[in-house]
């Protein structure tokens, strides 16, 4: 069982943050005001929370069930409160920052209605610093955080993520009025 | 039996705050029928005149792309005013 437990875990973290990272790479594109190809602005959308909220519940099974697995020594603070793990605090401490950050933006993201535009706005923003962190505890603390394939997959990922963030900050970010609109008609 | 070219009774009106828009387009993607983009990309009544840009009617069959639309827009710009 604990075998189960463990392995569960560790493939649930690499799930998520492979969905997290294709969310921020859909959050960008759907902010420059774009279609993806043949899939329509509110599907960019639409794609960029359910990635998101997938990302979260496969978040929600790592921690479970790294909590309930006695190899990894988690207790319930580690799952909130940072750095105060057993096994390599640091990186472990940066899971739980990246989990709290995450927990902010879902929640946030939910009852963005609610809270008005510049609420989510502000709080939505952290993504940029919760997705790094996030990488960063993979490779750290991930029993093949520092393989060869793993240390492939998070450079591909910090070039991408760095190349959409680029573009996001250049002057060609916006997409153009009418581009795309023709081709949905 | 109605033609297409007779006007149909609005069953509600989408009302587009213009201070929060920025033309990102989900919204004419939603209501193509209702909906144009302008040069600039921001939304356009296809139906009606110049004096209902901001609140733009809508017919029954609309309502239901109008909640998608009032949900997903990027800039919380629209809401609903039902018509009774």
């Amino acid at each position: 069982m604990d075998e189960a437990l463990w392995a569960f875990g560790r493939a649930s973290g690499f799930l998520s943050l492979g969905l997290l990272t294709a969310s921020v790479l859909l959050g960008i594109l759907t902010r420059s005001g774009r279609p993806l190809l043949v899939i329509p602005r509110f599907s960019v959308a639409l794609i960029h929370r359910n990635l998101a909220l997938l990302a979260s519940i496969f978040l929600l099974l790592h921690v479970g069930s790294l909590l309930l697995d006695t190899y990894a020594l988690l207790d319930l603070a580690d799952v909130v409160v940072p750095f105060l793990g057993a096994y390599r605090p640091l990186w472990q401490g940066l899971g739980t920052v990246a989990f709290d950050l995450l927990l902010a933006i879902v929640a946030t993201s939910l009852l963005r209605r609610r809270l008005g535009a510049r609420v989510f706005r502000a709080v939505h923003w952290l993504a940029y610093a919760m997705w790094p962190v996030a990488l960063a505890h993979a490779v750290g603390n991930g029993t093949e955080g520092t393989s060869g394939w793993f240390l492939g997959m998070a450079i591909g990922s910090v070039v991408l993520v760095g190349a959409a963030v680029l573009w996001r900050a250049s002057a060609a970010f916006r997409g153009p009025a009418r581009a795309g609109q023709r081709g949905l008609s | 039996m109605t033609t297409p070219t007779e006007p149909r009774r609005a069953a509600g009106l989408l009302h587009i705050d213009w201070t929060a828009c920025e033309g990102r387009g989900l919204c004419v993607e939603l209501l193509p029928e209702a909906l144009d983009r302008d040069e600039w990309g921001y939304p356009v009544a296809r139906r009606g005149g110049p004096g209902e840009r901001t609140d733009v009617p809508l017919v029954w069959e609309e309502l239901d792309g109008a909640a998608d639309a009032i949900a997903l827009c990027p800039r919380l710009a629209l809401g609903l005013k039902r018509l009774p």
